[in-house]
């Protein structure tokens, strides 16, 4: 079980909690019971989210492990220049 | 990937050298070939027909005439691009923009094209397109657009992030927030309070070469496109979608980049050039004019952001707020919401919130410009910060040191920071010589500091040795910075041969599998990782081979400054078989030596600067002249410090000219009045000082050799360091970017 906390957009889609706790593994499963558990974050996941586990942010990783008692944030995939 | 994380420890040999850039000769000699360069025999020129109107639906286009003149050879209109987006809204938008389909939603949004035996004869052919236009009313103003009796872009657009969804649809495509703690109560409980509003204008990148490609499909579905951008393997993904044609048929090469700044990382005019040449059957040259780069290309948001601040008498900032608003051009985009979360990412904050709203607006389609959004939130909170400062009582730079986050604060936009670089910024300012130098007449003093994430994504190297063992170094990240003295620097660090024994070149679609774009500060750090896992497996196979030249264990073979040792009791005396030797034997060892990677380059890590700018200016006319600028910032680890220094410089100019000169401006019809270098100022070397730069090494502990990337983060504090000079020199606060002559009169004349 870890607690997930979510920016303020995507908490509103999350009926307004803006922290979870959530039996996931890794970023794919974090992804997988965020959307079976909300399906209004469905449109929000699309558009790319970033997961920062211990300040560190992760994109593309989606095995990467997630540690209990890490702290995980939630954040929107971003562009760069 | 993981890495031992000693690499704070670590010395280097070749890591942190400067040998002479290897693109140099042929740059200065005009032996590199830009993407303008490149030729074909029997290719075509192709041309766009763009829109005189900011918002007009598109009633009809007769391309009669202008088919049958002679020596043009395909005209091309949206018909000609059917959708294959497949419900893919981002692709859509691309599309559309690419060529409109029911509406021209700016001035230059191109509504057919052309291709012609020669430059004069296509330019002819687009005069006698004829288009039937409806006029619309049109919005490019971002508060105007904000408005909700503004006239309507998009009515499909119901703004979301919001609870509930709206009723009607608006101009405002998206509202995002960020934040934690109480920021009311906070706010509530402070001193002091500053709150203002702050406007910047429209810019565009600014890169001197403009976008140019060739492109030639050939009759049995195969396709090459040459092309200058920051990302080929991505021009190729989204041309093949929007094509239909397979990724793998179609190889896209890039060409020397001309800077891009984030404006080459999405296709402009390429899919219309490759569909031409599907067209007609012979390759299809196109290049923008200057004038066409600045109407339908891909410029920054104008922006209009709220910021209210509030500080205890100790100098603690207690509570922060910030509402930004964004122009996103026609289409969707998450521009403020970057704003949003790199607004205050600088401090320590207990109570901070920021909201973000996308805005459409009857401009070109926003791109990404040098760390997107943050230079704009910048100067709005670095203004709010000095102003604050000065009602505290406290000098800007120990306020800013006061409030200044560190490892184990909780950024403003969420996580909790590891080792960050941005109080040791701020105290090699307190220490630079330039803020004791001092000041004269109607001269002042400005510093700012500025944030940006950095970013890794998906990254392929091959990593070939030859049989005289030198070393070929294929790449799929564009370098638009010097990525490729650096990687060979990489490459010779974990090898430990020479630099000089080291080539690096960018790989087409076709020879490397697939790179994210070279965009957010990621080519040096995401390259440098692959480069390094890559040296590293060829090092296992070199030590194979040895191990097989000796006859022994390869356990008892290490790799140590560029030999292969044996170990142990047993054959400890054997001589070292240099990488040279190996290499050479290496027909009879098993064949080529390579080294292969495939990485998600994550743990990128966060990256602020800290900078200084003297101003003087000229009461009378209201004209500026930077006098002196010093830049401070993290590195991580300098690879190349000259390229380093360079990126520092650069993004220093690019703010400078942001600051003072650059804007888009819209007449009362909507077109842009000024799609020129002659009427859109960019700094040229008279404008500029020579900008002094400080290079930090706080390593990140993600990269083996603790390097951050350094690309974006200059561009984000020079709005506010010469807004905070400038305010310092006039004594007038300046809320409006660009502050050039007129609007710094009218600010001493309120």
């Amino acid at each position: 079980m870890v607690e997930v906390t979510l920016w303020g957009s995507l908490a509103a889609a999350a009926e307004g909690n803006s922290k979870i706790e959530i039996e996931a593994k890794n970023i794919r499963e974090l992804f997988e019971r965020l959307s079976e558990r909300f399906p209004r974050l469905e449109p929000l996941m699309a558009r790319g989210i970033a997961v920062a586990i211990n300040g560190t942010i992760y994109r593309d990783t989606w095995s990467k492990e997630l540690p209990t008692g890490a702290e995980i944030y939630l954040l929107p995939r971003l562009a760069g220049g | 990937m993981n890495f031992d994380p000693s690499h704070s420890k670590r010395s280097f040999s070749s890591v942190g050298t400067r040998p002479i850039r290897p693109d140099g000769v042929d740059k200065v000699t005009g032996r590199a070939r830009y993407g303008a360069d490149f030729n074909m025999p029997g290719q075509l020129v192709g041309r766009i027909l763009r829109s005189p109107h900011a918002h007009a639906n598109i009633r009809k286009i007769d391309t009669s005439k202008a088919a049958q003149l002679p020596g043009v050879k395909a005209v091309l209109t949206a018909a000609d691009l059917p959708d294959l987006t497949d419900g893919d809204a981002a692709m859509y938008d691309i599309l559309d923009n690419c060529m409109a389909r029911k509406k021209a939603l700016y001035d230059g949004h191109a509504v057919a094209a052309v291709a012609a035996i020669d430059a004069r004869t296509a330019k002819q052919a687009l005069k006698l397109i004829e288009v039937e236009y409806e006029l619309l009313p049109h919005v490019t103003d971002v508060d105007q657009a904000f408005a909700p009796d503004a006239p309507l872009i998009n009515d499909t657009i119901f703004t979301t992030g919001v609870d509930p969804k709206p009723d009607r649809p608006s101009n405002v495509l998206m509202r995002s927030q960020f934040g934690h703690g109480d920021v009311d109560a906070g706010m509530a409980s402070a001193d002091f309070v500053v709150e203002r509003t702050f406007k910047t204008e429209q810019t565009h990148q600014g890169y001197i070469e403009p976008h140019a490609c060739v492109a030639s499909v050939s009759s049995d579905g195969t396709a090459d496109l040459w092309v200058c951008t920051q990302g080929h393997f991505v021009y190729r993904q989204h041309c093949a979608q929007l094509l239909g044609m397979d990724a793998s048929k179609l190889r896209v090469t890039s060409s020397e980049i001309g800077g891009g700044f984030g404006g080459k990382t999405h296709v402009w005019a390429e899919p219309v050039a490759l569909a031409l040449s599907r067209k007609v059957g012979r390759p299809v040259k196109l290049v923008m004019t200057r004038d066409e780069v600045f109407r339908a290309s891909g410029p920054t948001s104008a922006t209009s952001i709220d910021v209210k601040i509030g500080a205890l008498k100790d100098g603690t900032i207690i509570a922060a707020d910030a509402t930004l608003r964004y122009s996103c051009g026609p289409y969707a985009g998450a521009w403020a919401e970057i704003g949003a979360m790199t607004a205050f990412a600088c401090y320590k904050l207990e109570n901070v919130r920021t909201v973000g709203y996308e805005v459409l607006v009857n401009r070109p389609k926003t791109a990404a410009y040098r760390a997107p959004s943050a230079p704009m939130a910048a100067f709005a909170v670095e203004s709010a910060i000095d102003e604050l400062a000065k009602k505290v009582g406290m000098n800007p730079i120990d306020f800013r040191i006061r409030n200044a986050a560190q490892e184990g604060t909780k950024a403003s936009y969420g996580p909790v920071y590891g080792p960050i670089g941005i109080g040791p910024t701020l105290e090699a300012v307190k220490n630079h010589p330039h803020m004791k130098a001092p000041l004269g007449k109607n001269q002042g003093r400005g510093m700012a500091c500025g944030f940006w994430f950095n970013f890794g994504g998906q990254t392929c190297t091959d990593l070939n040795i030859g049989k005289d063992g030198t070393v070929s170094l294929a790449v799929g990240t564009v370098d638009v910075g010097g990525s490729r003295a650096s990687l060979s620097l990489v490459a010779a660090e974990e090898l430990g041969i020479d630099y000089s024994q080291v080539r690096t070149v960018i790989a087409d679609t076709s020879s490397l599998g697939y790179n994210d774009m070279t965009d957010g500060s990621r080519g040096t750090f995401s390259s440098s990782m692959a480069t390094i896992s890559a040296a590293r497996n060829a090092i296992k196979i070199l030590r194979e081979r040895a191990a097989q030249m000796w006859d022994i264990p390869v356990e008892d073979v290490t790799w140590e400054k560029g030999h292969a040792v044996a170990k142990g009791e047993t054959h400890g005396n054997l001589p070292k078989l240099s990488l040279k030797e190996i290499a050479a034997a290496s027909g009879t060892t098993g064949g080529p030596i390579a080294g292969h990677s495939e990485i998600v380059a994550d743990g990128a890590g966060v990256s602020f600067a800290t900078h200084i700018c003297d101003i003087e200016v000229d009461p009378e006319t209201g004209a500026t002249k930077v006098l002196r600028y010093t830049v401070v910032q993290d590195a991580g680890k300098a690879v190349h410090p000259t390229y380093v220094e360079g990126q520092y410089q650069g993004g220093a100019a690019q703010g400078i000219g942001w600051a003072l000169n650059e804007e888009y401006i819209y007449g009362k019809d909507g077109r842009l009045q000024n799609a020129g270098f002659l009427d859109y100022r960019i700094p040229v070397c008279s404008d500029l000082p020579m900008i002094d730069t400080q290079i930090l090494e706080i390593p990140n502990p993600n990269h083996p050799y603790g390097v951050r990337g350094v690309g974006e983060t200059s561009i984000v504090p020079p709005l506010a360091a010469v807004a905070n000079a400038v305010s310092n020199a006039v004594g007038v606060r300046m809320l409006h970017i660009p502050m050039s002559p007129p609007r710094i009169l009218a600010a001493l004349d309120a």
